[in-house]
């Protein structure tokens, strides 16, 4: 408003009707203000939701389907060759998208499940409940996850099912840890107390006074979780005890056509084929990095040292 | 008593008492066994006197604790047990022990070849990482800090093996000055062992070092606001004398803290690279027990990681507590 405005009328202002943003609107704004960074992370991000989402349409030839010609070179026919058996590697590339992003996030999520539930409730409980989870979690951190996550997956077997539950129950560790510290702080407030004297359950509490109060690092930590599990489940598909053949997966996909990297002398393409699902992994995790690093800034207001 | 000393010794023993609960924990691993495991280790032809023998070596017959006891005053002997593998068919009442190899046995040389890659990677990548995180702290915000800081955020969100394949595609096939197969053994001449296992230190070289270079750069960059670094500044010191003289003795610890932190990763990561390498370490060797489920030699293995992580971990946080100058000279 002008100060010089001649009909300018304090009550008129304080009374107009202030136009919400819709969230859309506000994303789009906060976009506009993004660094390149992570816009390209955006974006990225994006491919491989629509790879993975369309996969069976976008892919060539299937999953699993074998031809004559193994190891055949780059071409018309096949893009990126074929593998070991004569699989065609742009087609499992593109499954491998559905399979080890799709894999990584189910195991995320139900790692944010189980931590998040448990942190909540050893900060709003405390006392022996809280006594208790800490101490199995400082045990079960004390190990480092992907040594342990072997432990046990020779116990249990290797299939997907146990890949999962076992990386997810190791990794909401880190996630117990952190929601339990952001809700300690949370737990104290008088808005906490007001709940809990009009007699509102724990899961009241859990989820509508802390929970929209702790969603920003927690979202923050998804991304880096993400990127922690995505890393080992690649790391133990690659050493041959995580996702198993024939589901086509990226990490395991480096191993098998590992060999071909001897070529590169006589074909730079050959010695190419074996990097480029390992590429797809390390471009995912930093494009995911980088739109995490946006919004733990845009969020926290962590200025840059100096 | 000193709040140092004190603060040290409750810190220790919280150390023993994780190195305790994580003994428990990778000894009752076993207990989850599905009950036909001793069929599958055996093979199909056990007998059900082949089976009853090799449950009482595993002591299924005893209770828990009596166990665990068992197993880990043979640890604290270094006596990890037999192996699993080499059980199958037979047909006499033993279970076979005799024919399968001690776990200390196939341990021994391995866990000395890892040791061997570990230090070499330390003796490399923490000197490389003080210098660069020094410089770069000194010529802040300049177009080498930030080449130095957009190199070392790419390499920390590669996984281990994509950095090892590009290695080897460039030095051992483009351009191949270094053998990509690290197959060494006790017999190996040092300089030898040593051109074997270049590829391998460089790989955890430049998985490590990046954390340990931003860290060495931030305890340095966070010194430089305060008051005394002003006067040092004030009173006509160099830049470079600035830095060297007065802010780094203070970033010690925050700088020792990564780096024995650091040193721990490498225990996780030494396992994909010795596959990669094909490096006879144990990392390798518990990769393949997973698959074959040798049990016995799997917890092993665990042990000793799980072991070299907490005691380096506990040094990290014995390290910032004896420098913290709060805790030295309390009021």
């Amino acid at each position: 408003m002008k100060k010089g405005s001649e009909n300018y009328s304090a009550v008129a202002e304080t009374g107009a009707v202030l136009e919400k943003r819709s969230t859309w609107q506000r994303f789009v704004l906060d976009l506009k203000k993004s660094p390149i960074s992570a816009r390209f992370g955006l974006i990225v991000i994006a491919i491989y939701i629509f790879i993975a989402v369309f996969a069976p349409w976008l892919a060539p030839y299937g999953e699993s389907q074998v031809f004559p010609a193994p190891y055949e070179p780059w071409s018309k026919e096949f893009i990126f060759g074929t593998d070991q058996i004569g699989r065609d590697i742009l087609s499992r590339m593109i499954y491998g998208a559905r399979n080890t992003v799709g894999i990584a996030v189910a195991t995320t999520a139900l790692a944010f499940f189980i931590g998040g539930v448990l942190g909540l409730a050893a900060a709003i409980a405390k006392g022996w409940v809280d006594q208790l989870l800490s101490r199995l979690v400082d045990a079960l951190m004390a190990i480092p996850s992907l040594i342990f996550a072997l432990v046990l997956l020779s116990i249990f077997g290797t299939n997907i099912i146990n890949l999962i539950i076992i990386i997810a129950i190791l990794d909401s560790t880190r996630v117990f840890r952190l929601t339990r510290a952001v809700s300690l702080n949370v737990v104290v407030m008088d808005f906490v107390e007001a709940a809990r004297l009009r007699g509102e359950g724990l899961a009241w509490i859990m989820r509508r006074e802390i929970l929209p109060n702790i969603l920003p690092p927690l979202i923050a930590e998804f991304g880096l979780r993400f990127c922690f599990v995505f890393l080992t489940i690649a790391a133990l598909s690659f050493l041959g005890v995580g996702i198993q053949p024939p589901t086509a997966d990226w990490g395991s996909m480096v191993r098998e056509n590992a060999s071909l990297i001897q070529f590169a002398q006589y074909d730079i393409k050959a010695g190419l084929t074996p990097l480029l699902p390992a590429a797809a992994i390390a471009l995912l995790t930093v494009a995911v990095n980088f739109v995490v690093d946006w919004f733990l800034h845009k969020t926290s207001g962590i200025k840059d040292e100096q | 008593m000193h709040p140092v000393t004190k603060t040290v010794l409750v810190r220790l023993g919280y150390g023993l008492l994780t190195l305790f609960l994580v003994s428990v924990v990778i000894f009752s691993a076993i207990e989850f066994l599905p009950g036909d495991f001793t069929q599958a280790i055996l093979g199909q032809l056990a007998t059900p006197e082949t089976i009853a023998a090799f449950r009482k070596e595993l002591g299924l017959d005893q209770s828990a604790v009596s166990r665990y006891i068992n197993w880990i005053s043979g640890v604290l002997r270094g006596d990890f047990g037999s192996s699993f593998s080499g059980r199958g068919q037979l047909t006499s009442g033993t279970s076979g022990v005799g024919r399968s190899r001690e776990v200390a046995d196939l341990i021994a040389p391995r866990l000395w070849n890892t040791l061997f890659l570990a230090g070499l990677t330390a003796i490399i990548a923490v000197p490389l990482s003080l210098f660069l995180g020094i410089t770069s702290a000194l010529y802040r915000n300049s177009i080498y800090d930030r080449a130095v800081s957009v190199t070392s955020l790419t390499t920390i969100s590669f996984p281990e093996f994509f950095v090892a394949y590009v290695l080897i595609l460039i030095f051992g096939s483009l351009w191949p000055v270094l053998p990509t197969l690290a197959n060494v053994d006790a017999s190996t001449p040092m300089a030898e062992r040593l051109l074997r296992s270049a590829l391998p230190a460089m790989t955890l070289t430049l998985v490590i070092i990046a954390h340990m270079m931003r860290m060495t750069r931030a305890a340095i960059i966070n010194l430089l606001a305060s008051p005394y670094i002003q006067m040092a500044i004030l009173s006509g010191a160099s830049k470079s004398e600035v830095i060297i003289k007065h802010a780094l003795p203070n970033a010690w610890a925050p700088i020792a803290t990564v780096i024995a932190f650091n040193l721990a990763y490498l225990v996780v990561g030494v396992v994909v690279v010795e596959v990669v390498f094909v490096y006879p370490g144990i990392g390798q060797l518990m990769v393949d027990s997973v698959t074959s489920r040798n049990i016995p030699v799997v917890q092993a293995c665990a042990l000793i990681f799980a072991v070299t992580y907490i005691v380096l971990n506990l040094i990290a946080d014995i390290i910032g507590i004896i420098t913290n100058p709060r805790l030295l000279h309390p009021k």
